[in-house]
């Protein structure tokens, strides 16, 4: 089954038959992890330009090292040393990449929309890697493929989400990834993090509710994500950290609530001690580091059906039959 | 001498609704009656087409002095002639601000110049619209202000609300309030809500309008002066205003065609012509509108016409600007949302663009003879499309590009003259 | 564009024959089965493959051990062959360090197939020896590859094809010539 990707500018357009074949695609890409030689030519000869309007360390370098392991070359394009900071546009800045002719861009931003907005402007394909508070698909995706090597499946979960939800592309774009698959939510958080809106950003045939109790949130659920807590967050008072730690961190006794083959996921980076116990972190039940394998794979995947083949019409290749 | 022949005349004041001919004579209309003779008269065949005084918009940003690649006084009103309006009030957030009597000259020569239809400015209420120190009311309203507002922001804090309304009170000025309470609002871009959560954008709860709201009415009562509600855009401010007419208080209220036509669900894709402060609202909110404008909670449609330039919204929606034009849409808008759907009648609609905005600013508007000839001819009927490259606005910042209407202005008399017909 | 049938190459009792043939060759040319595994090319080549076995093991009595392999992140030519392409995964369960590899394809044409072969294989180990085992050997090399077993060697033009039908696949079993006329 193929489904034509353009963009990969976030999950709720895409369908559980999208979702499952890039997640299917995914899995040749993982088994390369596990070569001794890592290398394939096959994007030799395309470039990526990696353009991050947000810092981030750990996305980009996964992004870059999916563009180099598949022989493609990456532009690099880093916030601090941006141009934006003389004033440039954001619509400036992405051009002149485009005239340097990649072949896709991979961007980050930290307004919401921004990758749509770009998309609208560029002929090439765009993948968001995180646009302000709204998606981070390639997180989900890569979310979803670490469940499904340590559940089984991703029909009807129980999926129990911890932290400021309100501000999280991770947690929406995993709602609407897992929600298409029947999962069933539970929010968890302080209360002015957890609007009752949030409630209607189940997808069909999925449920939320939300709890300010931490230990009522984890009873029943099969997969525990903790969220990363920013510190400092514009416009708000930010929340004392020893409430948080008090009430919301994962410690081993509130995860023995859960079911004990449940597993525990955080996009990273942790913070150990805040949201989340360092015996919890690097305990059996703890997925962080296969998530990371997993983005690799996801994000390999990704490049390959984005700019691998031709979108344009071709006549079959008499070879074709080779 | 001009005459309007074979129209429908509709006259709130007077309600008078009957085939009647107008006779203009200069400045003034000079006769209305059946079947007219004039010889001198340049006549207009006014078939089928409604007849009514001339419209007023108590609200829009002409962004002159300052900002004249947005738009310019001139441009401007050749919009709002287009719209059916015979006088438009612009608001005071130019570039210097119209806060002392030689800006507000300034406006006024440059309107007598090259404006398309009448200007009447509104002056801000304190310097600057800082917030701080009072403008120079008295000495503009000697200049010629109608109003007082700071409007791009709320006046600034309750104790400089009271001291505008005492002042304006004794000076007869309404005071207009952009009414938004900003340590709410701070970092929002669209109403908050469902939509807002989804697409993962900062929202604006609508207590942030209604708290302010609060805030006017208590010191319209405090003070005894006349509170005016600036594009009022959700049912928590509307049941206020309601309220504070009942209780015999002088408030007053205007609401924009986008607010009674679109809603937060409209933005879609972050497309920027949808932003605009206060942001579109809910369902239920707009449809509490409707009933305000039908049950005459709500005394004036004002369009709030605030032209961008295309470089400063073709950005990410966060960064844009927030604004859309109006003038050109507002008549158009209101017919298929108003009088189409039998939620009010023609009558009542065409009050909502004149006597409504002239009791606000605390004058007449009336079809009658010896007033001032001003008029606006209208179908209720014609079918046209709406195409944002034709506005005579220098701006194309608005969600209705390409938007099919029934019923439009089809000319707008200022003074006797013909300044705009289709 | 249209395909036109020109005539039948092999019959199903055809095709068996030759295979159990190759089987025979392959394991005379060994000496024997030990230390060789065969791998099947995606994606006729890997009921090929398993036939081959299949019939190693009822001639010799022992398990040769089969993989699969997919070359698409391999080719040259990825652009021209689809606007989507679609990679599937390689499945070779045993090392392929120190092995005899047979590789085991339908077709045998340009050469550029199994040259993306071997440089999958080379990505997972060093085997000893690699051969080529093909049903169909139809000329119009591009590359200097030749194959060690040969099912039949047959005479093309360019704009003749081979279609091999198997049971597995295409539930027929036959090798036509066809043509493609526009």
């Amino acid at each position: 089954m193929s489904c034509h990707l353009r963009h990969m500018l976030g999950i709720e357009p895409l369908t559980r038959e999208d979702i499952s074949f890039i997640l299917e695609q995914s899995r040749p890409f993982q088994e390369i992890q596990k070569h001794s030689l890592k290398k394939l030519a096959t994007l030799r000869g395309k470039t990526v330009a990696l353009a991050f309007f947000e810092s981030s360390t750990r996305t980009r370098i996964s992004f870059g090292t999916a563009a180099s392991r598949l022989g493609a070359d990456s532009m690099n394009l880093q916030a601090e040393s941006s141009s934006l900071r003389k004033g440039e546009s954001l619509i400036d800045t992405v051009k002149t990449l485009d005239a340097m002719k990649p072949d896709c861009i991979v961007m980050r931003h930290a307004s919401s929309g921004a990758p749509h907005f770009v998309q609208q402007h560029l002929q090439i394909p765009v993948i968001n890697a995180g646009d302000g508070t709204h998606e981070h698909p390639t997180q989900a995706l890569l979310d979803a493929l670490t469940i499904l090597d340590r559940k089984g499946r991703l029909e009807k979960l129980n999926v129990t989400i911890i932290g400021d939800i309100l501000h999280s592309r991770v947690a929406r774009s995993n709602i609407q990834l897992l929600g298409k698959f029947g999962a069933r939510f539970t929010l968890c958080g302080p209360a002015m993090w957890l609007p009752r809106e949030l409630e209607s950003l189940a997808p069909l045939g999925s449920t939320i509710r939300r709890t300010a109790i931490v230990e009522d949130a984890v009873r029943d659920a099969d997969i525990v994500m903790v969220l990363r807590v920013q510190q400092e967050r514009l416009h708000e008072p930010a929340l004392p950290l020893e409430d948080y730690v008090l009430l919301y961190q994962l410690t081993p006794a509130r995860l023995r609530l859960a079911p004990p083959d449940a597993i525990v996921m955080h996009p990273g980076p942790m913070i150990r001690g805040l949201e989340i116990d360092p015996a919890v972190a690097d305990g059996p039940q703890s997925c962080v580091l296969d998530q990371v394998t997993n983005g690799l794979a996801v994000r390999m995947a990704l490049l390959f059906l984005l700019i691998g083949g031709s979108h344009d019409e071709v006549k079959e290749a008499l070879h074709a039959a080779d | 001498m001009l005459l309007i022949k074979n129209g429908r005349v509709l006259d709130p004041t007077s309600r008078t609704d009957a085939a009647l001919d107008v006779l203009l004579d200069g400045e003034r209309i000079a006769q209305i009656g059946a079947g007219i003779r004039a010889e001198d008269a340049e006549i207009f065949d006014a078939s089928g087409l409604i007849v009514a005084p001339g419209f007023i918009d108590l609200h829009c940003h002409l962004r002159e002095p300052g900002e004249e690649h947005k738009e310019t006084i001139e441009s401007g009103t050749r919009a709002a002639a287009r719209g059916g309006f015979t006088a438009v009030c612009c608001m005071p957030n130019t570039k210097p601000v119209n806060d002392n009597a030689s800006v507000t000259r300034g406006i006024l020569e440059r309107a007598a110049a090259a404006a398309s239809v009448r200007v009447w400015p509104i002056g801000a209420a304190s310097l600057g619209s800082k917030g701080e120190a009072l403008a120079e009311i008295a000495a503009m309203k000697v200049a010629g202000i109608v109003a007082v507002s700071d409007d791009g922001r709320p006046i600034a804090s309750a104790k400089l609300l009271r001291q505008v309304m005492d002042y304006c009170n004794s000076l007869g000025l309404p005071v207009m309030d952009h009414c938004e309470d900003t340590s709410l609002s701070a970092g929002g871009v669209m109403r908050e809500g469902p939509t807002s959560v989804r697409m993962g954008l900062r929202g604006i709860p609508a207590c942030a309008e209604s708290i302010a709201v609060a805030r006017g009415v208590q010191i319209a009562e405090l003070t005894g002066g006349h509170f005016h509600v600036a594009h009022l855009s959700c049912r928590e401010s509307l049941d206020l205003v309601r309220a504070a007419k009942a209780n015999g208080l002088r408030v007053t209220c205007e609401v924009s065609p986008h607010h009674f036509t679109l809603t937060d669900e409209h933005i879609t894709g972050y497309d920027t012509r949808f932003k605009m402060n206060p942001p579109l609202a809910s369902r239920a909110d707009r449809d509490a509108l409707i009933t305000g404008l039908a049950d005459g909670s709500v005394d004036c449609i004002a369009t709030d016409h605030a032209p961008h330039d295309a470089a400063s919204k073709d950005v990410e929606f966060d960064k844009a600007p927030f604004g859309i034009t109006g003038f050109e849409t507002a008549l158009a808008l209101a017919l298929g949302k108003l009088v189409h759907t039998k939620k009010l009648e023609l009558m009542r609609l065409v009050g909502l663009f004149t006597t409504g905005p002239a009791k606000v600013l605390g004058i007449s508007r009336s079809l009658a003879e010896g007033a001032a000839a001003d008029l606006t001819v209208f179908s209720s009927e014609h079918e046209w499309t709406f195409r944002a490259a034709d506005s005579a606005s220098k701006s194309r910042n608005t969600p209705f590009d390409g938007a099919a209407f029934v019923g439009g202005p089809m000319a707008t008399i200022v003074s006797g003259k013909i300044v705009w017909k289709r | 564009m249209r395909v036109v049938e020109k005539s039948q190459l092999m019959t199903a009792a055809e095709i068996d024959r030759t295979l159990s043939r190759l089987a025979h060759e392959i394991v005379e040319r060994s000496g024997g089965t030990a230390g060789l595994s065969l791998i099947g090319i995606r994606r006729r080549g890997v009921p090929l493959s398993q036939r081959l076995a299949r019939a190693i093991k009822s001639m010799d009595g022992s398990d040769v051990p089969v993989g699969t392999l997919d070359i698409t992140l391999y080719r040259d030519d990825l652009s021209l062959v689809a606007p989507q392409p679609v990679v599937q995964s390689s499945d070779i369960p045993f090392s392929v360090d120190g092995q005899v590899i047979v590789l085991v394809d339908d077709v045998l044409y340009t050469g550029r197939t199994i040259r993306a072969a071997m440089n999958g294989l080379f990505d997972l180990g060093r085997p000893k020896r690699i051969e080529l085992c093909v049903l169909i050997d139809r000329g119009h090399r591009e590359l200097p590859i030749e194959a060690t077993f040969v099912g039949r060697d047959v005479q093309t033009s360019d704009t003749e094809i081979i279609e091999v039908r198997l049971n597995e696949i295409d539930h027929e079993e036959r090798v036509m010539l066809v043509e493609r006329v526009p």
